[in-house]
């Protein structure tokens, strides 16, 4: 309210545009639920199953630890540890698989960015180390 | 013929030695990201928008750059068809309607007609949108350097009640959508006055939310984590395309023509009034089950009931780039994204880009026309490869593709608070789609939401906060009424319904 969600002389204020954005997220989220629980009930139907949800989480976890590690590691030591995470883990591949996938992944990312296109992405200690920050 | 004129030039651009190489890397890289889950147009050539900051920065590369993404987009519209034919997995939402009767072929081992079908049809559709792009683009431009700021609100506002009035989803549900992306488009600085708004103090946010970032996150993360639900393994029907079946799918083809010409303009209709490719796909499925000899073995494994639903996604796909590229309006979430990138190579879409940029159009209206036969050439001749991507294991292919998804957030602007809110996009993507909310509409919203909001703005500058001026000409006062007849139009038909229903209820107990 602080913009001033009202009509100046001059047409809509700055916060004008906010405030009936939220009034009519408002709006049509009352008129869902209602529709929801108006409507029919399915009793098959549920939002997801336990063991599907177990799966999205198996991804879901992973990723997010994975974008916090970007920020510490680098992106390319970051990624091509949760490629190998998921290889081994899901995947049950053996060892020097899970190597070559997921190294080679990486140098071939490397090459298309860093070479190619010119795209600078974060680095961390083991690209300083190489020399090729 | 000024057209034919200017596109001979635009031929001539495009046919560069490096531009004809750049459509062929973007066929290939489009068809890939249209096969994989997770990867579609839309995030595909967000991901790789980045990679032409470079590029577009030397002369002439602007055109080079859209050209390597667009061809982007025709391939991932040529790759959904492969997947849903041949394994029953949309690998483009537009593909939907394309499994209906795309599978059974491929069930009766006649995998290799279907696609061929499919591809055809989709060249087909391709070529009739980008005839009539080549066109009509130019009038609708010239019509539109007359547009002030109320005219062009008008446009933006039949863009939105489009969405609500057309969409298969609930038009509540629509409506949530779009105002959530309204909501996230108004993050950052106002744009008239330039103060701050819904930042929270937080100095991330003073920019606002990227929504490549949000497409990204949306729809690439999201559909990763639907995937997952369907289980880990693809199983599917093996495809090989000989030169024979080729031939004779072609001379089955000519029957639908009919077919072909009704889904053409369903899809530019539905392209360039923005429905988009998916319903486009739907609607004209119907209306050729409708109206073809053997309509009811559709589903059972009919080519022409192939050859409906991907000429209009075809035609619907391409033709959203009209009135992207003339009024600055994109007709699809893909087109959305490539408005994104002319901004960011410092291009401003609209109706001056024909004037100040001819041979950034024609070139690539030019580039349309190769790009769609080049298109048609690589998926006929490599199927089984792109087939063969789809067996490598889930386990491998899902981190790759978050990976990859995660570079596309970061390289945006440089900043890891992008790659944070693609995971919070992502999830949010997850569950819009799990509870049956649109997504395209929100991001729209996002795209457009600052500009309408400026465009109105100003037009209440000029009328000093008089409404009339939306209906103070004949063509304002047309697109506005149309807009809100759209808007309306779900509850109209609801009133309909429910009036022919009491109707035929009341005749009934007379009886």
């Amino acid at each position: 309210m602080r913009l001033g969600a009202r009509w100046g002389d001059d047409g809509p204020q700055a916060g004008y545009f906010p405030f009936y954005i939220a009034l009519l997220v408002c709006i049509s989220a009352a008129v869902n639920f209602i529709a929801a629980l108006a409507g029919k009930r399915d009793p098959g139907r549920i939002f997801v199953e336990a063991d599907k949800l177990k799966l999205v989480l198996a991804v879901l976890v992973p990723a997010a630890i994975y974008v916090a590690v970007i920020g510490w590691t680098g992106i390319y030591v970051a990624s091509a540890v949760f490629i190998a995470f998921f290889m081994r883990w899901l995947g049950k591949y053996v060892w020097w698989k899970v190597a070559a996938v997921s190294i080679g992944t990486m140098a071939v990312f490397f090459v298309i960015f860093e070479v190619w296109f010119k795209v600078p992405l974060p680095k961390g200690p083991l690209e300083n180390l190489l020399g090729i920050a | 013929m000024d057209e034919i004129q200017s596109l001979i030039g635009g031929f001539a651009i495009a046919l560069s030695f490096k531009n004809v190489a750049l459509m062929l890397v973007g066929i290939i890289l489009g068809v890939i990201i249209g096969v994989l889950p997770g990867l579609g147009g839309a995030n595909g050539v967000a991901i790789l928008l980045p990679l032409t900051f470079s590029m577009a920065q030397s002369p002439g590369g602007t055109t080079s750059a859209i050209i390597l993404l667009s061809c982007i987009y025709w391939g991932a519209l040529f790759g959904g068809a492969i997947t849903s034919i041949l394994f029953n997995i949309p690998g483009e939402p537009w593909s939907v309607a394309t499994t209906f009767d795309g599978y059974p072929l491929a069930q009766q081992g006649r995998a290799g007609s279907a696609l061929t079908a499919a591809f055809t049809s989709s060249f087909v559709g391709a070529l009739v949108a980008v005839i009539v792009i080549t066109f009509l683009s130019p009038l609708v431009a010239k019509f539109a350097l007359e547009f002030g700021p109320p005219e062009f609100f008008s446009v933006y506002l039949l863009t939105f009640c489009a969405f609500i009035g057309m969409s298969k989803e609930p038009p509540f549900k629509t409506l949530a959508s779009m105002m959530l992306g309204f909501a996230l488009a108004a993050v950052g600085t106002d744009p008239v006055t330039g103060a701050l708004r819904l930042t929270f103090g937080s100095t991330h946010l003073l920019t606002g939310f990227d929504f490549l970032v949000a497409v990204i996150g949306l729809f690439g993360i999201g559909e990763i984590l639907l995937t997952l639900e369907e289980g880990l393994a693809f199983k599917g029907a093996a495809a090989k395309i000989d030169m024979r079946v080729v031939l004779d799918t072609w001379k089955e083809l000519p029957r639908y023509w009919l077919t072909s010409l009704r889904s053409s303009a369903v899809g530019c209709f539905m392209g360039i009034v923005p429905g988009g490719a998916t319903p486009a796909s739907f609607m004209s499925y119907g209306v050729a089950r409708r109206f073809s000899p053997n309509g009811e073995k559709f589903g059972t494994g009919q080519v022409e009931g192939v050859v409906a639903p991907e000429t209009a996604a075809h035609a619907a796909g391409t033709s959203a780039l009209l009135p992207m590229l003339t009024l600055g309006v994109p007709g699809s979430p893909t087109a959305a994204v490539l408005l994104g990138g002319l901004l960011i190579w410092g291009l401003q879409p609209g109706p001056l880009l024909f004037v100040e940029q001819k041979d950034f159009v024609w070139g690539l209206i030019a580039s349309m026309y190769l790009g769609n036969i080049a298109g048609l050439i690589v998926v006929l001749t490599c199927v089984p490869f792109f087939a063969a991507i789809l067996r490598i294991p889930f386990s491998v292919i899902a981190p790759v593709i978050i990976v990859i998804c995660a570079i596309g957030s970061y390289t945006v602007h440089n900043s890891m608070f992008d790659v944070w809110m693609m995971v919070v996009f992502g999830i949010a993507g997850y569950v819009f789609k799990k509870l049956n909310y649109p997504l395209a509409p929100l991001v729209l919203a996002i795209v457009l939401g600052d500009r309408a909001e400026a465009s109105f703005r100003q037009a209440m500058l000029v009328s000093q906060g008089d409404m009339r001026i939306f209906f103070s000409n004949a063509l304002v006062g047309t697109m506005t009424g149309l807009a809100l007849a759209l808007l309306f139009w779900p509850l109209v038909s609801w009133t309909l319904s429910r009036f022919r229903a009491s109707a035929s209820g009341a005749r009934g107990s007379r009886e």
